[in-house]
């Protein structure tokens, strides 16, 4: 029999318990035993970004940490970011600027803006494509996703 | 793909982490950040029967710093050291590198100690420990050993770490905070792994000439790779003139390999124009 | 042809404007809803065996292992799928002597290239499924393999299909005027290179997916399904599988990225349908990112000789050329693996007055991935060569490369009129474009910057495209040919008791904003808010029958269709109101969701009271009046076989001579695509074509060993355009509306990906000449520009 684990998490501010196989990877047990697909599987090596996520205050790929891993951690999905605030700005900004076509990648995109932004990151536009540059995107071109991460930034977007 | 099945242990402490490596049977994997540990088991190239989960073992985290030089913990992440004064004051090589290494969701659970003891030869970081003599602290039930990065790193993959030691810590020479540093590399896109890179660092004041140099190379070979040619083509000199033209030269004498991208004649040119311009940021 | 009789710019008239998209917030929410979000009860993942060569004979295949591991459910391999699914043939009878052998989802007997499914598990879950795969035994006899496309048809060759004799899959030349008389003629001077393109494929996020469930009750499949065209695999799934139509319904709901990859039959989709029906449960099949390098259909992988005269004055006196492509062991179903080559034949040299044209493509089989469709068909190879060739010759003679364009391009009142391989084009702006493009970017600061910058041994270089798009396809492309591929689309429009529209439409959405712009259409013909209207797409049972998406023809075709069953529907919207105002229906109009008197006058009654005495009081209306409150209409291109694009194109690369490393440092593009319907979709639209061709031209590539063996399996091998590389990219419209349509729109989504490789290669070269260096192979790695360098003596 496969192993399992005994885990419990935060996730979007909820307490969860759950026994995991040790071998699902924490975005496979956010999408399917919790059923918050919002965070996206794009390659399972770390390389296209869809399944960055909030572990603990850091940008964390979904792909390579376990589930196990993640007993005690406190999680942030996209389904979990307020709805005001810097994270709301940001989706305005985004909407605005049709920074997102399939939306395939915005999940993963939001956590990595937003971890810029809440550093102070400024709206330099080649500091903000080096710290995007682990997002994958084939739709946008990128441009509109710096423009909306300007925008939050300059304080041209609000919630 | 999918991770084939493993058993999982996530030992309290070091003595836990240790008995179990000496006790158990098979092929453990100690998790340390699993960035590139993670990406070969989804894809199965990868397949432990164990993995020993190292998150708890306390002794193996933190900085400090001493008369020798610094000691940093094998489960330091990559954020931490790019955030940490001791670190990149003490070993300024390390902070010069980092922005080059992966991308930040990557550096927030990478290690350092991971990183080592994986070595990858287009890893950054064995070539920046061997640049700046670092030595690699290695801990097992029948106690502790320190290995000089030049006699750790073996090949492909291949370390001087016993399967049932861990990578304790990494140990920084002070005089690491002192020496002047260069680092440059060429990756096709940033955060990839390098084509060609190197790391340096040397004595002497900024415009004086090199006093004792030391050069890794990363991307080139199975392994990061010492430049002892230039290394002697250039120490006590100017980087300059038929001087840097001799440390460039004497690159052909490397055992470079060629990947994917770029087949070995394309890599020992690039190797000969990150070294110029590494040398031309010190 | 109708022309443009509407007015875009009343009350309500979003057509133009740069509306957000509704399903913007629902996908920044987390709110998607992809194949791999859908669970279903009793559901089972596959997990396939995929061939490990390119070429070898079954000797045996034993799952008796797999079956036993646990979690499994079942182990179906090729050979239990025949008589189970009929075999399909890429061919077309347009495509005259395309040849290809029948196909089955999976392999039987013999394996043809490196990832061909072999065997299925279907498991309770993914890992086990893999878990299973694991424990198969197959035994495999190699074969020679064909896999340099360039030796394929070689004597010694392995031919692949024997029952053909050789690995020729189809062939074609177009020969207008008299090239070699041409050739021959005065004061001319001839550049003649070698063009090479590399395999790329279409790097999807979402990869390849789909959910299907099959109900014995009432023979009822139903598959979820990313990708583009449900009508096109209703079809399919019915013909192959032996059953009715109507009883298969295909729906896509969210798809995260197509470029063409989603619109082809995969062996193992087919397999996975197969499953559904085998076991009576749901089955999913989500492939892997080693599986869509594997087997998500290639593209672009042709080798050129091409030459062009030019007179002494600049003017293009002949182009010729010899293409040769490799598809794969067969021709992709439905659509062909002919199309890319027969594109880049019609399309070469389409921007110019070229008057002796003679190009010949040879399309072979080989023992490798497929290739088939993918964004921008044969232009990024069409467009090369010539603005290749155009822009050497400017060189060969001393011109100015904008210079030589001005001098070649088709006047824009010459219109209509044929290309040189005979295509039909109207309504194109090419001298426009190129003089709107000169002066976005300042050329001739530009020039006086490179020169300065020349001087400080930077090497910058500007290289420009002129460019055509087919966009809004008629039957001619695929329907003409046999191909269950719809040419037109339909839209209902349909007005509920609330005051709310629903659209529900056979164009489908991947993120290019096609449910936007159908709203915008819909509450600007009819006169309403936008948010009152709500768009259904993709799903054969409940939207009109059509084509899905392809060869940018959304906006164009879709949207047209919208905006007659809108107009059809406010016609009985305003027959109903003129009853019950008791005036005439030409006296009143719709505005802000009110029937208001004509020209701008006051509200007499909103569209939900209108509603509301229909749907309920019907009693108030008289007998004989029987209003429906929804229309339907359908649109196909009738008067040109497509509807081209024009475009203009320039960038300005720096080329670091030490490493061979390519930046792009600015790029512009100038796009004509008729009437733009959302200025904020087609913008991104453009951008991210431009992206995808900068990938083509720098970065990405499929590469095989010799034996056939894919060496690009990861996203760390295969190089996709990530944002800190990506020059912001500069974009402006001339609007040149179709005369095929009221709407006037053409497409725009291909556009970027097809000029950009040229438009780039032009640059580099323009970088390298004074070195002496050029290069002309994609994509332009440091390698190959520092062999190019080292040819030049550097």
């Amino acid at each position: 029999m496969p192993e399992t684990r005994d885990i419990t998490l935060t996730v979007n501010g909820e307490t969860v318990t759950a026994t995991v196989p040790v071998r699902l990877n924490l975005v496979d047990f956010l999408r399917n035993s919790l059923g918050l697909t919002g965070s996206h599987v794009g390659c399972e090596h770390g390389v296209c970004g869809a399944c960055t996520l909030d572990v603990d205050g850091a940008t964390t790929r979904g792909c390579l940490m376990l589930a196990v891993q993640a007993d005690g951690c406190t999680i942030t999905t996209v389904e979990g970011l307020p709805a005001h605030g810097m994270a709301g700005a940001l989706r305005a900004a985004f909407t605005e600027r049709n920074a997102l076509q399939c939306g395939f990648c915005t999940p993963g995109m939001l956590a990595s803006a937003l971890e810029y932004i809440g550093a102070g990151g400024a709206a330099d536009r080649t500091a903000i494509r080096e710290h995007l540059s682990g997002n994958y995107c084939r739709c946008t071109g990128y441009q509109s996703i710096v423009d909306a991460v300007c925008d939050v930034i300059e304080g041209r977007a609000r919630a | 793909m999918k991770a084939a099945d493993f058993a999982y242990r996530r030992p309290a402490d070091l003595a836990g982490a240790l008995a179990i490596l000496s006790a158990e049977e098979g092929d453990i994997a100690p998790l340390a950040g699993g960035q590139s540990l993670m990406p070969m088991m989804n894809f199965r190239i990868a397949q432990p029967t164990m993995l020993l989960d190292l998150a708890d073992v306390a002794e193996l985290r933190g900085v400090t710093a001493g008369p020798d030089g610094l000691r940093i913990g094998a489960m330091t992440r990559y954020v931490q050291l790019a955030a940490d004064p001791l670190v990149t004051q003490g070993a300024p090589l390390i902070g010069l590198a980092l922005p080059h290494i992966a991308h930040a969701a990557i550096r927030n659970r990478g290690t350092i100690g991971g990183s080592v003891a994986l070595a990858d030869p287009a890893a950054e970081m064995p070539a920046l420990l061997l640049a700046m003599a670092a030595r690699i602290e290695l801990v097992s039930l029948s106690g502790r050993r320190v290995v000089a990065a030049d006699d750790f790193f073996l090949g492909l993959y291949e370390t001087a770490r016993a399967p049932d030691e861990l990578v304790a810590a990494i140990h920084i020479p002070a005089d690491a905070s002192r020496r002047r540093v260069g680092f440059y590399e060429l990756a096709r896109r940033h955060g990839d792994y390098a084509m060609a890179g190197v790391a340096l660092t040397a004595g002497g004041a900024t415009g004086q000439p090199l006093a004792s140099p030391r050069i890794a190379f990363f991307g080139l070979s199975d392994r990061a790779v010492r430049a002892t040619g230039a290394e002697a083509a250039l120490k006590d000199a100017q980087p300059a003139g038929d001087t840097l033209g001799a440390a460039v030269d004497s690159l052909s004498a490397l055992p470079i390999n060629g990947d994917l991208h770029a087949p070995p004649d394309v890599k020992l040119k690039l190797a000969g124009v990150v070294l110029r311009r590494a040398l031309a940021g010190m | 042809m109708s022309g443009p009789k509407l007015s875009f710019d009343q009350p309500n008239r979003y057509i133009g404007q740069p509306v957000p998209r509704a399903d913007a917030q629902r996908l920044l929410m987390g709110r998607g809803r992809f194949v791999d979000d859908m669970q279903a009860p009793r559901m089972v993942h596959a997990a396939f065996l995929r061939s490990p060569v390119a070429h070898g004979r079954i000797v045996s295949l034993d799952v008796a292992a797999a079956r036993r591991m646990p979690g499994v459910v079942a182990v179906i391999t090729g050979a239990d799928l025949v008589g189970v699914v009929e075999p399909y043939v890429g061919v077309l009878s347009h495509l005259a002597g395309l040849r290809s052998a029948p196909q089955m989802p999976m392999a039987v007997g013999r394996v043809r290239w490196q990832g061909e499914p072999v065997a299925m598990v279907l498991a309770q879950s993914r890992a086990e499924a893999e878990d299973a795969v694991a424990e198969i035994h197959l035994d495999l006899e190699d074969l020679p393999a064909a896999t340099d496309m360039e030796r394929a048809l070689d004597p010694d060759a392995p031919v692949i299909h024997p029952e053909f004799g050789s690995n020729l899959a189809w062939t074609r030349t177009v020969n207008v005027g008299d090239v070699d008389a041409a050739l021959k003629g005065q004061d001319i001077t001839i550049v003649e290179r070698e063009f090479r393109f590399g395999r790329h494929t279409g790097v999807t996020l979402e990869a390849r997916a789909t959910l299907v469930e099959y109900d014995p009750a009432e023979d009822q499949l139903t598959v979820l399904y990313s990708g583009q065209a449900p009508h096109m695999m209703q079809f399919i799934f019915a013909k192959h599988f032996g059953m009715l139509e109507e009883n298969v319904r295909v729906i896509s709901q969210d798809v995260g990225g197509s470029f063409g990859i989603k619109i082809h039959t995969y062996g193992d989709e087919i397999a996975a349908a197969a499953a559904a029906r085998m076991l009576g449960r749901p089955v999913k099949f989500v492939a892997d990112r080693f599986e869509s390098f594997m087997t998500d259909i290639h593209a672009r992988d042709h080798a050129v000789r091409g030459r062009m005269a030019v007179g002494r004055a600049g003017h293009i006196v002949a182009l010729d050329f010899d293409d040769v492509t490799g598809i794969g062991p067969y021709s992709m179903y439905p659509r062909t693996s002919a199309i890319e080559a027969n594109q880049v034949l019609n399309l070469t040299g389409a921007p110019y007055v070229v008057p002796n044209y003679r190009a010949t493509s040879k399309v072979v089989f080989q023992n490798k991935t497929l290739m088939c469709q993918y964004r921008a068909v044969g232009h990024p190879i069409a467009m090369a060569i010539c603005d290749g060739l155009l822009e050497e010759a400017a060189a060969a003679i001393g011109m100015d490369p904008v210079e030589i364009r001005r001098r070649n391009l088709m006047r824009d009142d010459s219109y209509p009129r044929t290309s040189a391989s005979g295509m039909k084009l109207d309504d194109l702006s090419h001298q426009k474009a190129l003089e709107k493009l000169v002066e976005m970017m300042d050329y001739a600061r530009l020039r006086e910057n490179q020169a300065r910058l020349r001087q400080q041994g930077i090497h910058r270089g500007i290289g420009f495209v002129s460019m055509v798009e087919v966009t809004n396809p008629s039957p001619m492309f695929y329907g003409i040919g046999g191909a269950p591929i719809a040419s037109q689309d339909g839209a209902t429009v349909r007005l509920d008791a609330g005051g709310g529209v629903h659209v529900s439409s056979s164009v489908t959405e991947q993120g290019q904003g096609t449910n936007a712009i159908l709203q915008q259409i819909v509450a600007g013909v009819l006169g309403v808010d936008i948010a009152r209207v709500k768009v259904t797409t993709g799903d054969t049972r409940t939207t009109p029958y059509g084509g899905g998406t392809w060869a940018s023809r959304g906006a164009g075709i879709g949207g047209e269709a919208a905006l007659l069953a809108a107009q059809a529907l406010k016609e009985q919207v305003l027959d109903v109101a003129a009853v019950i105002l008791q005036t005439q229906a030409d006296k009143l109009d719709v505005a802000d969701g009110s029937v208001v008197d004509a020209g701008g006058g006051a509200a007499r009654m909103t569209l939900s009271d209108l509603a509301r005495t229909v749907y309920y009081r019907g009693n108030e209306l008289p007998s004989d009046m029987k209003p429906e409150l929804v229309a339907t209409r359908h649109y196909r291109v009738t008067d040109m076989p497509f509807v081209f694009t024009n475009g203009a194109m320039a960038a300005e690369v720096e080329v670091d001579v030490e490493t061979g490393f390519v930046r792009v440092v600015n790029f512009w593009a100038v796009e004509d695509c008729g009437r733009v319907i959302n200025p904020r979709l087609v913008d991104e639209q453009v951008r991210g074509g431009v992206v995808q061709g900068i990938g083509g031209a720098l970065y990405e590539e499929c590469l095989y060993s010799e034996d056939g063996q894919l060496l690009t399996t990861t996203m760390a091998d295969y190089l996709v355009p990530m944002a800190a590389e990506m020059p912001d990219i500069h974009v402006a419209h001339i609007e040149t509306p179709t005369k095929t349509s009221i709407l006037g729109a053409k497409g725009a989504g291909e556009a970027g990906t097809g000029g950009a490789p040229a438009a780039v290669m032009n640059a580099v070269n323009d970088a390298l000449r004074p070195l002496g260096a050029s290069i002309f192979q994609m994509p332009m790695t440091p390698a190959r520009v520092l062999a190019a360098l080292g040819r030049a003596g550097h």
